[in-house]
């Protein structure tokens, strides 16, 4: 699977929720993320792989089964790792970029329609704002409800190991709350 | 970062950089200097904090000023007797390599690995996309290259063995996708000590003094040291040959992040091509090549970048098998990193397989991102008084590597040439002298201490007149906020206004623009009218030290 958004967003935290997670039920595990210029702002992606056996820490294009964007124009970015059965889990949330028009979720949704029928545009930023009070557990939002919905096959409960785990004392409560959350 | 210090065997799920620096401590080091550098910043960033947490016990570290201090300072730790480390991105390489050949002809006391980190795709480097591969050339050091974190620790375990046994630095060459690549790392026990370290330097001029003649008899030594290596590599399980299950008469050379790319392309297409995996790349196991490549009709080389392997696979191949067909870059390119759809591409056309690139097409374009200051920064308040303070038409902006380097990008657009650390002010004195145009060379408080200082004398000196701003934000805030000479919390004295008027420049202010905005766009008007060097240091700390 493939995570994209921008600095800051938090898809180091969900890589590593994944992998631990992915750990404790025996996968064999590769990741692949960038450093440098993130926290400024600019695109991010990451790759996370799990399974029986994993050579390569980057996804072959055409070949991700989910792509999950934090950013809705920046989910575009998946469409060189995706195929017709992939899965695209969207964050509604768009971050505009300064003197540039932001596209549409109708636009961003249409065009990826046109690759994969699998498309989901999830409110996250607003469930999250409304229920908990803050948007920044977004990210932990749409990790949760892909394992909820299956879309990745981790059981439930080594996500919240994992949650446990990776996510600091102080933020763990909120994290747990969002997780429980995305259940409904 | 606890995850580092367990004592216990076990398994983690690591950073290639952070299996470097528990393969690091599961060797016992006792040195380690680094200048930072993406793709090999956090290997300082994990030892500057184990440090601290330690008070110095057990191993001593430091960020050094640049990458060739590093490289003294280890080598001065290697001639005492201690096992050092020393890490930095491949440009950094290019700052020491004037220490590190006469380093490789002496030879080491305390073993010693070098970390050199490259960044195929300039993911987060500029300048170029460098290779650091043929400095084995270049210095006769040997060079391992591991593909995963596993191997990353392993590697610099057996970095230190080799060092240790026919004393010499060895190189381990990581690329970002190594570097920043994540998987389980069998953990081995690991002792820490908790005494101060001390080592003793003992006087040996035929070894720590390089002056002819002896140091003619001393390549001569580094020679024979690398045939013995050589013989090493050719028993080492680091370079194995995975046999084909099939009666395939091609095979496949590889090495690094590119054998994982390989294997994933083998499964695949189900296709069990003999490969040969390489964890050397010098001195090369060459008697093992030739013999992997004798009975072949054709050998595919899956390397990243320059064809540096497919030249020595060539030559070997005129001595063994001279009607073998090498494929190498007619293939796959050598711009940019690997990707496991080359890979696939190259060996579909090999065994027949039918594989083509899937291609979807997106009705709409996707909007860049680029990278901005952050909200906050310090930074825009310069970018502001320079703005009001000249028609940026009439006036040459000089960029350089760090969070500056964004001026380039839109909506600032204050920059007009952008090279490595140090050239702002050398670029732009060399402009001055050759048309006498208004020129402004920007260059960070980090950046300065690396290698500003003689741009700046030399102004000094072949009086030329640019403006120089140094921005000094009291870290080196690119890689991640590392510690310098003048950061938030120094304790060393140093005030760069006093280093600016000691190398003789008269006119020279210290503003923090962020308050003075006033005050820095009259300075920036006025120093840019005079007949010599002006120097403004604009003093503000990035946000994100000045909280902590």
């Amino acid at each position: 699977m493939m995570v994209t958004g921008t600095g800051g967003q938090g898809l180091i935290t969900i890589l590593q929720i994944i992998s631990e997670a992915a750990m404790i039920e025996g996968y064999d595990i590769k990741t692949s993320e960038l450093h440098g210029l993130s926290q400024r702002g600019g695109s991010v992606e990451v790759y996370i792989r799990f399974g029986k056996k994993v050579y390569s820490p980057l996804i072959p294009q055409g070949k991700a089964d989910l792509i999950m964007g934090l950013e809705a124009q920046e989910a575009l970015k998946g469409v060189y790792f995706a195929n017709p059965k992939t899965t695209f889990l969207i964050n509604e949330n768009i971050i505009p970029i300064p003197l540039k028009k932001p596209l549409t979720k109708n636009e961003i949704s249409n065009s990826l329609k046109k690759i994969s029928k699998n498309v989901f545009m999830i409110p996250a930023k607003e469930i999250c704002r409304e229920k908990l009070g803050t948007e920044v557990v977004a990210g932990t939002y749409l990790l949760s409800w892909a394992v909820f919905k299956k879309i990745i096959p981790l059981e439930a409960l080594s996500v919240l190991k994992a949650l446990k785990k990776v996510i600091p004392p102080k933020h763990l409560e909120l994290n747990i709350k969002t997780f429980e959350l995305a259940k409904e | 970062m606890q995850e580092l210090l367990d004592k216990n065997p076990g398994r983690k799920i690591l950073l290639g950089n952070e299996a470097i620096c528990r393969g690091a401590l599961e060797s016992g080091v006792q040195f380690v200097s680094t200048y930072p550098g993406t793709p090999a910043s956090e290997i300082g960033n994990i030892f500057f904090d184990l440090t601290r947490e330690r008070n110095g016990k057990g191993l001593y570290f430091e960020f050094s000023t640049n990458e060739k201090v590093a490289m003294e300072a280890g080598m001065g730790a290697s001639f005492s007797g201690l096992k050092t480390l020393i890490a930095m991105k491949n440009f950094g390489l290019n700052v020491c390599i004037d220490s590190l050949l006469p380093f490789v002809y002496a030879g080491t006391k305390g073993p010693t690995v070098i970390i050199v980190a490259d960044d195929p795709s300039c993911h987060s480097s500029a300048q170029s996309e460098e290779n650091t591969r043929p400095i084995a050339f270049l210095a006769h050091i040997p060079i391992l290259e591991p593909s995963d974190p596993q191997e990353c620790k392993d590697f610099v375990k057996l970095g230190f063995k080799i060092s240790e046994q026919f004393k010499i630095p060895i190189i381990i060459r990581t690329t970002t996708r190594v570097a920043h690549q994540k998987m389980p790392v069998v953990l081995d026990k690991m002792e820490r000590s908790n005494e101060k370290i001390v080592g003793r330097f003992v006087k040996n001029p035929r070894q720590f003094i390089t002056l002819p003649p002896r140091v003619l008899e001393m390549k001569k030594e580094l020679l024979e040291k690398i045939v013995k290596i050589k013989s090493f590599s050719e028993k080492s399980s680091l370079n194995k040959i995975e046999k084909s299950s099939g009666p395939y008469k091609i095979g496949i050379i590889t090495s690094g992040i590119s054998y994982l790319y390989t294997k994933e392309a083998l499964a695949e297409f189900n296709v069990s091509f003999p490969v040969l995996k390489l964890g050397f790349f010098y001195p090369l196991p060459e008697l093992k090549i030739k013999k992997f490549i004798k009975g072949l009709k054709k050998v595919l080389i899956v390397e990243e970048l320059e064809p540096f392997l497919e030249q020595e696979v060539e030559r070997l191949a005129k001595e063994s098998n001279c009607k073998l067909e090498v494929i190498g870059k007619k293939m796959i390119t050598e711009i940019g990193e690997m990707r496991p759809e080359f890979v696939f591409s190259a060996v579909a056309k090999l065994s027949g397989e039918k594989y083509s690139q899937p291609k979807n097409t997106l009705q709409i374009s996707i909007p860049k991102r680029l990278p901005q200051l952050c909200p906050g920064c310090p930074y825009w308040s310069v970018i502001s008084a320079v703005k009001k303070a000249v028609n940026p038409e009439e006036v040459i902006f000089g960029g350089e590597i760090g969070c500056y380097m964004l001026f380039g990008n839109p909506p600032v657009n204050m920059q007009d040439y952008l090279f490595c650390m140090g050239s702002s002010m050398g670029i732009g004195h060399g402009i001055k002298k050759a048309t006498g145009q208004k020129l402004i060379a920007f260059i960070g408080d980090s950046s300065f201490f690396h290698s500003g200082i003689p741009a700046l004398i030399n102004t000094v000196f072949n009086k030329s007149n640019p403006l120089i701003i140094i921005l000094n934000n009291e870290t080196t805030a690119m890689t991640g906020h590392q510690p310098h000479p003048v950061s938030v919390g120094s304790d060393t004295g140093i005030k760069i206004e006093n280093i600016v008027r000691a190398c003789g420049v008269k006119n020279a202010k210290t503003i923090d623009p962020t308050t003075n905005q006033e005050e820095m766009i009259e300075t920036i008007k006025d120093f840019l009218s005079k007949d010599d060097v002006s120097v403004i240091i604009a003093n503000h700390p990035c946000k994100f030290v000045a909280k902590k």
